[in-house]
């Protein structure tokens, strides 16, 4: 369906568009992938998705294009998420909407549908989840519900693809929900609002609702407007002694609520595993054990199932690159082929024993709902450097690739927080640096050591936070986290997942193995090394490593873990002829210094290049001071 | 009990109910607060407590919400006994 290339023919947008609009957390991302294909990283936490996201397919009979939007609770506010929703329904570009509504929150979820009726979208209501809500006792009357919002409602069970043909079926028949009216006195406030919008494309009831509850850029009205909402806003706070914006969201949740009660009954919820498992899991004392019992767990399955694997695989690499070798002779062509080979069979060395099951791993963390409660186990001692439990998110993402846990650094709602999240997530020892520290400490010091040095990144990074917050003060409002309940993690999500990390990693990565790993050979070959080196002694003197060290370290910019690999091949013996202490102070100097270019390009994205520019400045300052202080203690 | 009795949340213990009175603290932490369902009227539970200083779990409107200290210290709440369905 995806592939299809047919469709696109008249000019501008020939294609109709549908966007998927929800509540975090609905499974607007699941029902996303079932629909074009794995295309989006779906998860059981909150905010998974951070930008919109395209795919192509058939939709309701035709070809169409599919957008999955940022997990929103309103259309009103200003956080990222809701001003990427936002800005992308207003466009005027989007033929239909599909509020995913995650059925067992239904009341909560119908106070969106109502701001969505004020836009004047068609739509659809899909109530997804439905299971849950039989889980939570909660049985819907899905005919009544359409009739009283004037909209088709299907109800579905995205992760296991139950109800999706239906719903795509039923987009033609979209239509723009019915809007019950406000009080009185608010329609009022609206109307004089909305009276003064006329040059205003669009819907003015929405725009005037912004307006009233005092969103949305009071400074470029035209001042007409300008006094309209003024006026408004001062009478009805006046009449009610509340905050015009609290009047809007307390009489839509009433109205929502009231729309709840006339389509849904709540009986008794059914008790499982998933409401036992918190007993323990998220216990005040028992918890933190748990916790620690969880992550060491995770390493250990990783190591064990990549030295498993590597253990396999490694012996059969090293035969092939020795006949290579053998096959191509000499000279400055034998030299770039044979690394350029080397270089990828590195990579395929590394990818495949262990980044697949840590991938696996942290997919099964995702899915099955753990990350939220980590953040919530950790507040308390996020408090303590000044952050609190939702930046543990970024930094177990971290774990796994920076440039993800940059991104997921949106998912908090303070400005400060985000900066300092990020500014410390990008010395998280992601996948590639976790190959260094395996594949040079662990391997030849040992693993004892390998685990002090994850230990002691946590350290460095938590005084990082505690200076950094102390020159950024201002303490955002603190923790506010919806934790999901527990889901049985599916096997085609985890798959898919994993397929689509790694899918990035070797696109990028496997090219770049071979081209650096081929060119450095070549200057060997030709004698060029030694100059480069030479340019980059002021890192390396001081770390008490050999010159050799230069090249690698300047690639490891592109991509951590090719340093390792360039270092390999630039000894003579290869990396085993450094000493321990220097494999150490190596290791901890790649921990820390500029982060990779990917990371550095998103970290511009997210936070402006002078603050990226800082960052690089700071971690690199970070890593020598602490290259060259192991060095005088080891 | 009487009905003008009113506590912060975050002085509620594990199993506790209450119906939330009002919301301190700002306009911006107290709109994302009633998105969630944490409103005056409301009905919450606190289902536990972080270690450390850490947050509160509340049950409302039939999900659960971390709420940091500090913030469930701006929300009071008259509290309503133990909940017939403690312990689920």
């Amino acid at each position: 369906m995806a592939t299809d290339r047919r469709g696109a023919g008249k000019a501008g947008r020939s294609l109709p568009r549908v966007a998927l609009v929800g509540q975090p957390n609905a499974g607007k991302s699941t029902l996303f992938n079932a629909i074009v294909g794995y295309r989006a990283l779906a998860s059981n936490f909150p905010g998974t998705t951070v930008e919109a996201l395209r795919g192509r397919a058939n939709v309701g009979g035709r070809r169409g294009e599919v957008v999955d939007l940022p997990g929103t609770y309103s259309l009103l506010g200003g956080d990222l998420a809701e001003r990427v929703t936002r800005e992308f329904l207003l466009s005027g570009d989007v033929d239909a909407v599909i509020q995913v509504a995650d059925a067992s929150l239904l009341g909560r979820s119908l106070a969106l549908t109502l701001e969505l009726a004020e836009l004047g979208i068609p739509m659809i209501l899909c109530l997804n989840m439905m299971d849950e809500a039989e889980h939570k006792g909660i049985s819907i009357d899905v005919d009544a519900l359409a009739d009283l919002l004037g909209v088709p409602v299907v109800a579905t069970v995205a992760s296991r693809g139950q109800g999706l043909s239906e719903l795509l079926a039923s987009l033609p028949t979209a239509k723009p929900a019915r809007r019950p009216p406000y009080t009185a006195d608010v329609e009022r406030a609206l109307a004089r609002i909305a009276a003064t919008l006329d040059g205003d494309p669009g819907a003015p009831i929405h725009r005037a609702a912004q307006l009233l509850g005092g969103e949305g850029g009071q400074a470029t009205l035209d001042p007409r407007t300008a006094r309209a909402v003024e006026e408004a806003r001062a009478e009805l706070s006046q009449g009610r002694g509340e905050d015009p914006g609290v009047i809007l969201a307390d009489e839509r949740h009433a109205q929502a609520m009231r729309l709840f009660e006339a389509v849904a009954r709540v009986g008794q919820p059914q008790v499982g595993w998933r409401e036992r498992l918190d007993d323990v899991l998220m216990h005040p004392v028992a918890g933190y054990p748990f916790l620690v019992l969880i992550l060491l767990g995770l390493f250990a399955l990783v190591f064990w199932a990549g030295g498993t694997v590597e253990g396999i695989l490694s012996p059969w690499l090293d035969g092939l690159s020795g006949r290579i070798a053998a096959a191509l002779g000499t000279g400055p062509l034998a030299a770039l082929l044979g690394g350029a080979w080397d270089g990828l069979a590195a990579g395929i060395a590394i990818v495949l024993p262990y980044l697949v099951p840590f991938l696996l791993l942290l997919a099964f963390l995702e899915d099955v709902g753990y990350m939220p409660r980590v953040g919530f186990l950790l507040d308390g001692l996020m408090h303590k450097v000044g952050l609190h439990g939702k930046s543990v998110i970024p930094f177990l993402l971290g774990y796994g690739c920076t440039v993800p846990a940059v991104l997921a650094t949106r998912i908090l709602d303070d400005e400060r927080d985000r900066l300092v999240t990020a500014a410390l997530a990008v010395m998280i020892p992601c996948a590639g640096r976790t190959i260094v520290i395996m594949g040079l400490v662990g391997r030849y010091v040992g693993p004892g050591v390998a685990l002090l040095l994850y230990g002691g990144n946590v350290a460095v990074v938590a005084l990082a936070g505690w200076v950094l917050t102390r020159l950024l003060p201002g303490e955002g409002p603190g923790l506010i986290l919806e934790i999901p309940p527990y889901r049985r993690p599916r096997a085609k999500n985890l798959l898919g997942k994993t397929w689509l990390r790694l899918k990035g990693f070797v696109a990028l990565a496997w090219p770049l193995l071979a081209v650096s790993s081929g060119l450095l050979a070549l200057a060997e070959a030709l004698g060029w090394a030694r100059g480069l080196n030479a340019s980059v002694r002021f890192l390396t003197w001081p770390l008490g490593l050999p010159s050799e060290a230069g090249v690698p370290l300047v690639l490891g910019i592109l991509r951590k873990e090719l340093s390792l690999v360039m270092l390999d091949e630039a000894l003579v013996g290869g990396v085993a002829a450094l000493t321990q202490a220097q494999m150490i102070v190596f290791t901890v100097f790649v921990l820390f210094y500029v982060p990779c270019l990917a990371t550095v390009g998103a970290l511009g994205k997210e936070l402006g290049w002078r603050r990226t520019g800082l960052v690089v400045l700071g971690t690199t300052a970070v890593g020598l001071l602490l290259g060259v202080l192991v060095r005088l203690l080891v | 009990m009487s009905f003008y009795f009113q506590v912060p949340l975050s002085s509620l213990p594990p199993g506790g109910v209450g119906r939330v009175v009002a919301i301190h603290g700002g306009r911006g932490p107290s709109l994302r607060l009633r998105r969630l369902g944490l409103r005056p009227g409301a009905l919450v539970r606190v289902a536990t407590v972080g270690g450390w200083g850490g947050p509160v779990l509340v049950e409302v409107d039939g999900c659960q919400v971390a709420l940091g200290r500090g913030l469930a210290r701006h929300i009071l709440v008259e509290p309503r006994g133990p909940s017939p369905g403690d312990g689920h």
